[in-house]
C-alpha cells in the first residue's frame, strides 16, 4: 500500500508506503512500513521508494569528477577544499610521477582544478587525482555553487541542459559532481550563465524547465524569441508532451523533464585543451 | 581558514573595475532591506533585519541596576553580539571572536555617540537606580555588511522598545507592568559600510566581496546630519580624497535607510 504520489514533498519520518515495495535511497525501513529519512522529494520507480533530498552536500565517490581548491600544502601533498565535509588530498605523485619537484611551483593555495576521485577509504580520506582528460588547473572563468543533488538537472538528459547554455551564451563550462560549475566566456555571458544556473537550481523540481530556461536564454542574450521556435520545438516535443501528462496527473510515471537520477556517465566530459601543459 | 579561490578574486576584481557586481548591482547600491519589528515577544523592543541574504535578530531588555558612581544619574547601555554557527562555517561557539566584539563594539559607539537613546529619562533615583538597556545582536545568517544589518536592526529595536513605569519609594522599587512607556530616543542613525578592492570602493559588500576587500569603512550618520561613529577595517589604506567621497555617498543614503523606519 502506498501512502504518496510521485514528487510529493515529504519530510523526516513520513510514512511513504507499506509492503510491496522496495526502500530506496532516503528512505528506512521500519517492520514493514517505509519511512522517509530526508526532507525532499519522492521519487517511485518500479517498486523502489526513494527519496531525493532538495538540498544535500557532497559525499565523494570513487570515480566522480569534481572541482576543488587548493588550501593546504604539505611535504608530498596539496590538501583540496572539494566543497564537502571531507577534504582531498592530491598526492605529489599524482602529478610528478617519480620524480621530486617542489610542488608550490606547480599549485598554489587558492588555485582551484578539475580533478577525479581515485579513492574513497573507510575513514573517507579522499584521494584525488589528475589523470585523464581535461583534468589540471582552471584560469579565469568564475564559480557557480550549486547543490550537488541539482548537478543531473544542470546537465540534462543527455547533456540536453548544460549544450543548450554552452551554444547559446558559448561560454565553456565545466560541472563538478560536487556541485561546483566553472563558466568562462565574456564578462556578460559569464554573469549571464550564472544567474541561469541559479535559476535551475531553484526550479529543479518543476516540469517543462529545459523550454523554460531556453526561453530565457533567448530573451538575456537576442532581447527576443526567435521566430522559428515551432521547428526548435520539435525536439523538445517529448518533453512537452511529458508537461501535459505531469499537469494532468501527478501520478504519471513518466519523468523525462525532471528526472533527478540523470546517469553518471552523461556527465560531462570537458575537452579543455589547454589545461594539460601547465605542468 | 577561508580561502577564496584566486580566479573568484580575480572575476570579482575585474566586474568592480567595470562598476559591476557579481550580483548585478551598482556599486553604491543597496541589497534588499526588510525590517521586521516586534518580533522576539519575551524582549521588550525586538527586530529582525535582512539584508540580502544578511540576516540578523536584535533584541533590547532593560533591567533595573546601580549606575556608574562617575555618572550617577544616567542609564547604562550595553551592546553585545553573538555570532551563531549557523550562520556561517568560520563561527565557532565559545568566546566572542575579534570580530563579534569588533561588530558590537561599533554598533555601541553608534549608539552612544548619536546621543539618540536619552540616558537621563532612564534615570529612576539618582545615584541609586537606573535602567540599564541590553542590546543583543544574533547573527542567523552572515552574507556580508554586518555592520549595516545591524545598525539598522538595532535602531528598529530601539525604536520598539518599551519600557516599565517604575518609581522608587521608600528605598524600594515600585515597576507597574501594566503601564509601559516608549524608550526616549532623540535622534535616529544609520551606519554606511564601503569596502575598498583595488582602485575601487563598493558600497554594502557581499560576503565574496568582504573576503577580499583591501580596506573597509564603516559612516555612522545620525538623522540630523551628524557623524557619530567610524570605522577603518582590512590591510589597506585609503586617501583623503576616497574618505570624503565615501561620506558623500553616506550621506545620500542617509534617506534611503531612515525610510525602513516609518
Amino acid at each position: 500500500m502506498i501512502h504518496v504520489e510521485d514528487k510529493k514533498f515529504v519530510v523526516p519520518g513520513e510514512i511513504l508506503a507499506e509492503d510491496d515495495f522496495y526502500p530506496g535511497r532516503g528512505t528506512f525501513k521500519e517492520g514493514d512500513i517505509i519511512c522517509s529519512s530526508l526532507m525532499g522529494l519522492v521519487s517511485l520507480r518500479n517498486n523502489k521508494i526513494s527519496v531525493i533530498p532538495l538540498k544535500s552536500k557532497y559525499v565523494p565517490k570513487k570515480g566522480d569528477v569534481v572541482i576543488g581548491k587548493i588550501d593546504d600544502i604539505r611535504f608530498s601533498m596539496w590538501g583540496v577544499n572539494i566543497n564537502s565535509p571531507y577534504s582531498g588530498i592530491l598526492p605529489a605523485s599524482e602529478v610528478f610521477g617519480r620524480e621530486k619537484k617542489e610542488l608550490s611551483r606547480v599549485f598554489r593555495i587558492g588555485d582551484v582544478l578539475f580533478l577525479r576521485v581515485v579513492d574513497v577509504d573507510e575513514v573517507k580520506k579522499v584521494k584525488l587525482g589528475l589523470k585523464g582528460r581535461g583534468m589540471g588547473k582552471f584560469r579565469k572563468g568564475i564559480l557557480v555553487d550549486i547543490t550537488p543533488t541539482k548537478v543531473p538537472r544542470l546537465i540534462g538528459k543527455k547533456g540536453s541542459m548544460i549544450n543548450m547554455i554552452k551554444d547559446k551564451t558559448r561560454c565553456k563550462i565545466v560541472v563538478g559532481q560536487n556541485g561546483l560549475v566553472w563558466v568562462k566566456g565574456d564578462v556578460d555571458m559569464e554573469q549571464i550563465t550564472k544567474n541561469i544556473i541559479h535559476l535551475i537550481e531553484a526550479e529543479a523540481h518543476t516540469s517543462g524547465l529545459t523550454n523554460r530556461i531556453r526561453d530565457k536564454l533567448y530573451l538575456l542574450i537576442d532581447g527576443e524569441l526567435p521566430k522559428d521556435l515551432e521547428t526548435d520545438e520539435s525536439k523538445f516535443d517529448e518533453n512537452q508532451l511529458n508537461d501535459e501528462n505531469n499537469s494532468n496527473n501527478l501520478n504519471n510515471d513518466s519523468n523525462f523533464d525532471n528526472s533527478f537520477e540523470a546517469n553518471e556517465d552523461e556527465l560531462e566530459k570537458p575537452k579543455l585543451e589547454n589545461f594539460k601543459d601547465i605542468l | 581558514m577561508n580561502i577564496i579561490p584566486e580566479i573568484t578574486k580575480q572575476s570579482i576584481t575585474n566586474l568592480i573595475n567595470n562598476n559591476e557586481r557579481g550580483d548585478g548591482r551598482a556599486v553604491d547600491e543597496y541589497r534588499e532591506i526588510v525590517i521586521e519589528t516586534d518580533f522576539v515577544s519575551k524582549a521588550e523592543g525586538s527586530a529582525r533585519v535582512t539584508l540580502g541574504n544578511t540576516q540578523i535578530i536584535v533584541g533590547t531588555k532593560p533591567q533595573i541596576g546601580e549606575p556608574f558612581s562617575d555618572t550617577p544619574n544616567v542609564g547604562v547601555l550595553m551592546t553585545n553580539s553573538e555570532m551563531l554557527p549557523i550562520a556561517d562555517p568560520k563561527f565557532e561557539p565559545g568566546p566572542p571572536s575579534e570580530s563579534s566584539v569588533e561588530l558590537a563594539r561599533v554598533v555601541d559607539r553608534c549608539v552612544r555617540e548619536s546621543q539618540m537613546v536619552d540616558l537621563e529619562k532612564l534615570c529612576i533615583e539618582e545615584g541609586k537606580k537606573v535602567w540599564m538597556i541590553f542590546i543583543d545582536l544574533h547573527i542567523i545568517d552572515y552574507d556580508g555588511n554586518l555592520f549595516d544589518a545591524a545598525m539598522l536592526g538595532v535602531m528598529a529595536a530601539l525604536m520598539n522598545t518599551k519600557i516599565p513605569v517604575a518609581e522608587y519609594k521608600n528605598d524600594e522599587i515600585v515597576i507597574d507592568e501594566e503601564a509601559t512607556i516608549d524608550l526616549p530616543l532623540k535622534d535616529k542613525a544609520t551606519m554606511c559600510t564601503f569596502v575598498k578592492i583595488g582602485d575601487k570602493i563598493v558600497l554594502d559588500p557581499s560576503l565574496d566581496e568582504e573576503s577580499i576587500l583591501d580596506a573597509r569603512l564603516s559612516i555612522g550618520i545620525t538623522e540630523s546630519g551628524n557623524i557619530c561613529a567610524m570605522q577603518k577595517g582590512g590591510d589597506g589604506s585609503l586617501s583623503k580624497e576616497e574618505i570624503l567621497d565615501v561620506v558623500k555617498t553616506a550621506y545620500s543614503k542617509k534617506d534611503e535607510l531612515m525610510k525602513h523606519f516609518n
